[in-house]
């Protein structure tokens, strides 16, 4: 054999380790489980341990699949309530492949269990749903509402009515009764959460007049309470004024009695001392005051005054 | 026409010798080897090392070294990096003046039911950390789609079990709280390795058609207001000005007092002192007080006549009426 023949078959050899150990060895990532079939029959357990593993070459083949948690978005499903509310429901849930294996026998691949998924999480929630009110699937628990004032005006300060399970529960019930059917696929289904529950237009236009007839009421509640309240203002402000004028009016008569009758008893008491001489000098200063420049005067040459024009008296 | 071969000749190749090829192959190899073997992690970033798919070991902020050639692979995790999320609208363009939209899936995203079976449009963000890189990127795929579910559904909760009124005013703060509590929960139920720092509502409103009625009860409260600060600025106005007109009428009466009491002191005293001296001399004084009256009264008089009684057959005639017309 000549030198270059040597060199020809040593690089055909580590070629040929080479794809030999490039198909027996795999590289199992944190995120993957690997299953290991022999002309498709399965081999021993999945691979679930990162890290690199052997298998025996060009006769087994692996079949990579997701460790980690998978998500599944439902499509949102036009779905009666019990109480016969249409409404848009939208859920969402968590799922893993548990068993490899299973899931590469029944399912092939995250596509085909994606589908058996919508089937069987739609078909369990349009169930849910069918079987509850509405209000079920928007509560969760019985709290009670803050009493708002408004809340005082429509009178809702009860919650409209006790709810038995809540969305969380119900929830669960979907969860319990898809895992039963998934675990026959391999898979876990892991927390099926109510993502959207919407009224359907028909429903929301109802609903949405039935809020605006709500506010109006609030509304006008609000209008006339300003009424009322200003109209007893007002009627305070008259019973304020009133008792103040006539307060005054009473103080005012009571002192100005007073007046009259302390100066009544000055009077009396002056005058009293000799009545007649009061009456005479009363009497002049009424004359004085009573006859005017234009006063016509008739006097008598008989009367006291002018009796000296008639004669000196003696 | 026939291509001469034999004219043909090999270009001149420049030579190479064969160590500067080697040489340079080398630098070649060292410098793809260093390359895939030294790397950075920023300040707000960690290293995640998987070697052959295996995690290895999470490296610190600064310069690292692993193993190249595929064998250890590097995946940065921004873990102080504070990350949002937007619910019911999305910034189209952040900075000083951020513009929003609103686009379709955004809108599906705010609309919800409250407890009282009403619909509110809540458009809310969430800030939140990587907490564990390792949980992050190996617990579930996609962490960003599942956190975004979990949010929406998490803020739905909290809203179903709040009345209207509740979300709109007085309840924002606790909704918020809650709604950070219950995804933290949920967060840790996942092992998704993100840590919730804020939910925070920025907006939430009645549904569009709904909302001119919202808007009027807010002016009915607006009315009711004004209508009561009317009443009481009227009060306010006329209660202060009755009670100083009710002062001023007793001060008035006072005023009467005062003055009655005086002028009958006054006349008393006069009357008192006169009747005084009076008293002394009656007879005169009475003449004389009736005398001087008169003389008062009759020069203060134009008209005056005077009649005898004893002339009994002349009768006076009086022309009354011309007189008056003077």
């Amino acid at each position: 054999m000549t030198k270059q023949m040597k060199t020809l078959v040593a690089v055909i050899i580590v070629l040929a380790v080479i794809i030999v150990l490039a198909d027996a060895l795999f590289i199992v990532s944190e995120t993957d489980q690997v299953i290991i079939t022999q002309f498709g029959e399965p081999k021993g357990d999945a691979v679930t341990s990162p890290g690199v593993h052997i298998k025996i070459p060009f006769i087994q083949k692996t079949h990579f699949f997701e460790k980690r948690w998978l998500e599944w978005d439902g499509d949102p499903n036009q779905v009666p309530t019990r109480d016969k509310k249409y409404i848009w429901i939208d859920t969402y849930c968590r799922w893993r492949i548990i068993n490899p294996l299973v899931f590469y026998q029944r399912v092939r691949d995250e596509r085909g269990a994606l589908s058996r998924l919508d089937d069987i999480v739609d078909g369990e929630t349009r169930n849910a749903i069918a079987s509850y009110d509405l209000i079920e699937l928007v509560r969760t628990s019985n709290r009670d509402f803050e009493v708002t004032e408004e809340a005082v005006i429509l009178d809702v300060i009860e919650p409209i009515e006790e709810i038995s399970l809540g969305r969380d529960k119900i929830a669960r019930i979907i969860l319990e009764k898809s895992s039963a059917i998934t675990a026959e696929f391999g898979v876990e289904v892991k927390d099926v959460q109510i993502k959207r529950v919407n009224y359907v237009d028909d429903v929301q236009r109802k609903v949405f007049e039935r809020m605006i007839a709500e506010r109006q009421r609030i509304a006008s509640k609000y209008r006339s309470e300003g009424d009322g309240r200003s109209a007893e203002i007002r009627g305070q402000k008259e019973r304020e004024l009133k008792r103040i004028t006539s307060a005054a009016y009473r103080q005012a008569q009571e002192i100005m009695g007073t007046a009259d009758a302390e100066a009544t008893g000055i009077y009396a008491r002056a005058y009293n001392l000799d009545p007649e001489f009061y009456q005479f000098t009363k009497t002049l200063e009424t004359y004085r005051t009573t006859l005017a420049k234009q006063t016509w005067l008739v006097l008598s040459t008989d009367s006291e005054f002018l009796k000296y024009l008639k004669s000196s008296g003696r | 026409m026939p291509y001469d071969f034999q004219s043909f000749r090999r270009p001149e190749l420049p030579k190479i010798p064969i160590k500067v090829v080697r040489w340079v192959l080398i630098g070649l190899a060292a410098v793809v080897f260093l390359a895939g073997s030294i790397y950075q992690i920023s300040p707000e970033e960690i290293g995640v090392i998987q070697r052959f798919g295996k995690f290895v070991r999470t490296t610190d902020p600064g310069l690292h070294i692993k193993i190249p050639l595929g064998i250890e692979r590097l995946t940065k995790v921004p873990v102080e990096r504070q990350l949002k999320m937007e619910f019911g609208f999305r910034t189209t363009r952040a900075g000083i003046r951020t513009a929003y939209a609103t686009p379709a899936d955004a809108r599906v995203e705010s609309i919800m039911l409250t407890g009282d079976l009403n619909v509110v449009v809540a458009e809310w963000i969430v800030q939140y950390k990587i907490k564990s890189a390792y949980d992050y990127l190996f617990k579930m795929r996609d962490p960003e789609r599942t956190f975004r579910a979990m949010t929406e559904a998490v803020v739905r909760r909290v809203v179903g079990d709040s009345s209207v009124d509740e979300i709109l005013t007085v309840g924002r703060a606790r909704l918020a709280l809650d709604a950070r509590i219950q995804l933290q929960d949920l967060c840790d139920d996942y092992e998704i390795g993100i840590d919730v720092n804020q939910l925070i509502f920025q907006d939430v409103n009645p549904p569009d058609p709904v909302k001119p009625s919202f808007n009027e009860v807010n002016e009915s409260i607006q009315e009711r207001e004004r209508k009561i600060n009317e009443a009481w600025s009227e009060y306010n106005n006329e209660i202060p000005r009755a009670t100083g007109e009710a002062e001023q009428m007793i001060r008035g009466a006072e005023g009467y007092l005062a003055e009655r009491v005086n002028n009958a002191r006054g006349d008393a005293e006069r009357f008192m002192s006169v009747y005084r001296e009076y008293a002394k001399a009656p007879v005169v004084t009475r003449k004389r007080l009736y005398l001087e009256a008169l003389n008062e009264i009759l020069t203060g008089i134009d008209r005056k006549i005077i009649f005898d009684q004893s002339q009994k057959n002349i009768l006076p005639l009086l022309n009354l009426g011309e007189e008056v017309k003077k």
